[in-house]
C-alpha cells in the first residue's frame, strides 16, 4: 500500500501541493487525472524520490521512505518500474541496452538470462526483435513501449505511468491503455497512472483522484467520478472553458 | 530584485556550494564500486584521441608564435648572435604555462561544452530521472568517469602539446631563422628542469577536473528546453576558462619553481 500524507511541495513561489493526502490500495490501478502542471508528474517524482518534499510524508507498505537518506531511497525505488512522458530512453543505447540497463543494475543474472529477459519483456509489449534499433529510429509509440518494457524487466511491484497516452494518435494511445490492462493482469501490480485523457482514465482505472489546486479533491471509481457533484470535477470531465478552474 | 548586490553575492556562494557538493561527491564516488569502466574508456576516448588534432594545431601554433616573439626579443633588444638562448625561455614558457593553459582552454570549448550539452539534454528529457529509477546514481555515472577520464588525459595532450611547441618554436629558429642549432638545444635542455614539464602536468590535471566538473555541473543544472541547454554550454565553457586562468596564477605562484 502506499499512502501520501499532507504532502506539500513549492518550486521557488510556485506552490504545486498543499496539503495532498491519497491512499493507493495493493494490486490496484489508479489513475491521477488534473489539469496540466496540477502537479501530477510532480506526485509520481515525491513517491520515487526524485524530489523531496517539503513537508509531509509518503508511505510505502508502512514504511517511511521520505525519511531515508538518498542511498536508501534509491534501493527502496527498485519497487517501482516507471514510464516517463516521453520515455526518458538513453540516447546512447540501442534498445536492447535500453531495457537490460536496470536489469544488470538490480540482478546478478548472467548475459545469456538478461538477453533472454530483455526480449521478453519487448515481445509483452508487441515489439519482438528490435534490440538493435536505436531510440531515434522509434516512432513515439514504438518508444513509450520500449520505455514500459524497461519498466517491467525487472519485475517491480508497482508500475508508475506518466502520461502514457500524450503524444499518441488515438488508437495508438489505446493500444497503450490495453498494454497497462494486459500488465495489470499479467504481473498483478500496483499502477498509478497520470493522465488528463479521460477516455485512457476510464479504460484502465480500478479507481480515479482528481488533483486540483494541490490537493485530492475526488477520490472514487470511474462511475462515482462521473456522478461526482463537485462542479470542478464535472467542469474537468466535461472539458468546459468556463467554471470554477482557474485556466491561468 | 535579483540584480541587487546581496542577491548576486547570495547567488555565488549558492553556487560555489552546489559546485563544491559535486566535487565532493564525484570524489567519494572514485572510492565506490560498481566503477562505471565502459563509459571512462569511451571518455578517454573522446577527451583524448578526439581532441589530439584540435590540441596538435594549437600548440603548433602556440609554440611557433612564441619562438618568433623570442627571437625578434633577443635580436632587436640583446644583440644579433643571441638568439639561440631564447631556446630555454621558449622550452620553460611553453611547459610550465602556454601549453597547459592552451589545451585546458581547448578542452573547456570542445569537451566541457559537450558534457553540458550532453548532460543538459539528458536532463530535459528526464533521462536523468531516468537513472535514478534505473537503480544509477548520476554523479557516480556521468560525473565521477568523465572527471577520471579528464584527470588522466588533460596531462597526456599537454604532453603530446609540450612536444609539438618545442618542435615548432625550434622549427621557426633553427629552419627558418636560422639559429645554431646546437647552442640553442644545448642552452634548452641545460635550463629546462623535469620539474618544469610536471609542474605543467600537475596544472592540466587539475584543469582536466575543474572543466569535467563544471561541464557536468552546468548540465545537471539545466532548466527549460533547448534554450536551457543552450544556456548551460555557454556557461559550462565561460566558467571552466575563467576558472582555469584564475586556478593557473595561483597554482603558479603556490607551486615551488624546483623541486
Amino acid at each position: 500500500m502506499i499512502r501520501f500524507r499532507d504532502l506539500h511541495k513549492s518550486f521557488g513561489p510556485k506552490r504545486v501541493l498543499s496539503g495532498l493526502d491519497l491512499e493507493i490500495r495493493t494490486g490496484e490501478t489508479l489513475v491521477v487525472i488534473g489539469q496540466s502542471g496540477s502537479g501530477k508528474s510532480v506526485l509520481l517524482k515525491l513517491l520515487i524520490g526524485i524530489l523531496d518534499p517539503d513537508r509531509g510524508a509518503v508511505f510505502v507498505d508502512d514504511v517511511e521512505v521520505t525519511s531515508l537518506g538518498r542511498a536508501a531511497r534509491q534501493e527502496t525505488a527498485c519497487k517501482f518500474g516507471m514510464l516517463f512522458q516521453a520515455a526518458a530512453l538513453f540516447d546512447s543505447m540501442n534498445v536492447g541496452e535500453n531495457v537490460a540497463f536496470g536489469l544488470k543494475r538490480r540482478t546478478d543474472l548472467d548475459e545469456a538470462a538478461v538477453v533472454k529477459i530483455v526480449a521478453d519483456s519487448l515481445t509483452k509489449v508487441g515489439l519482438k526483435g528490435i534490440e538493435h534499433l536505436m531510440p531515434h529510429e522509434l516512432s513515439g509509440g514504438m518508444r513509450k513501449r520500449v520505455g514500459l518494457a524497461r519498466a517491467i524487466a525487472y519485475q517491480p511491484e508497482i508500475i508508475l505511468y506518466d502520461e502514457p497516452s500524450t503524444g499518441l494518435d488515438p488508437i495508438r494511445a489505446d493500444a497503450i491503455n490495453d498494454l497497462i490492462l494486459f500488465l495489470q493482469k499479467e504481473m498483478g501490480v500496483t499502477s498509478i497512472v497520470i493522465t488528463h485523457d479521460m477516455v485512457s482514465a476510464k479504460k484502465v482505472a480500478d479507481r480515479i483522484a482528481m488533483l486540483y489546486d494541490g490537493r485530492i479533491i475526488a477520490v472514487g471509481t470511474p462511475d462515482e467520478i462521473r456522478d461526482s457533484p463537485d462542479p470542478v470535477v464535472q467542469q474537468f470531465l466535461l472539458g468546459r472553458a468556463d467554471g470554477p478552474i482557474k485556466n491561468w | 530584485m535579483t540584480g541587487e548586490p546581496t542577491s548576486i553575492f547570495n547567488r555565488f556562494f549558492e553556487q560555489l556550494g552546489e559546485f563544491s557538493q559535486l566535487t565532493a561527491r564525484t570524489f567519494r564516488s572514485f572510492f565506490q564500486k560498481p566503477w562505471e569502466s565502459k563509459i571512462f574508456l569511451q571518455q578517454l576516448e573522446e577527451i583524448g584521441l578526439r581532441t589530439l588534432p584540435v590540441v596538435s594545431l594549437t600548440a603548433a601554433f602556440g609554440g611557433l608564435v612564441f619562438g618568433l616573439q623570442s627571437y625578434y626579443g633577443f635580436h632587436k633588444y640583446i644583440g644579433q648572435g643571441t638568439e639561440a638562448y631564447g631556446g630555454p625561455i621558449i622550452a620553460v614558457g611553453l611547459v610550465r604555462e602556454l601549453i597547459p593553459i592552451l589545451v585546458g582552454l581547448m578542452v573547456a570549448g570542445r569537451v566541457g561544452s559537450s558534457m553540458a550539452a550532453e548532460i543538459g539534454t539528458m536532463r530535459i528529457t528526464e533521462q536523468i530521472d531516468a537513472l535514478f529509477t534505473l537503480w544509477a546514481d548520476s554523479v557516480r555515472y556521468l560525473v565521477a568517469p568523465r572527471t577520471a577520464a579528464a584527470f588522466f588525459m588533460l596531462p597526456c595532450l599537454t604532453l603530446f602539446g609540450d612536444f609539438i611547441g618545442i618542435a615548432c618554436a625550434q622549427f621557426y629558429n633553427v629552419v627558418l631563422m636560422g639559429v645554431n642549432e646546437t647552442v640553442y638545444w644545448r642552452n634548452t635542455l641545460m635550463y629546462l628542469d623535469l620539474w618544469d614539464v610536471l609542474s605543467g602536468l600537475v596544472k592540466a590535471a587539475v584543469f582536466g577536473v575543474l572543466i569535467a566538473i563544471i561541464g557536468c555541473w552546468q548540465g545537471l543544472e539545466t532548466e527549460g528546453g533547448a534554450e536551457g541547454v543552450g544556456r548551460a554550454t555557454t556557461r559550462a565553457v565561460v566558467l571552466a576558462s575563467i576558472s582555469i586562468l584564475i586556478t593557473n596564477f595561483f597554482m603558479s605562484e603556490f607551486l615551488p619553481v624546483t623541486l
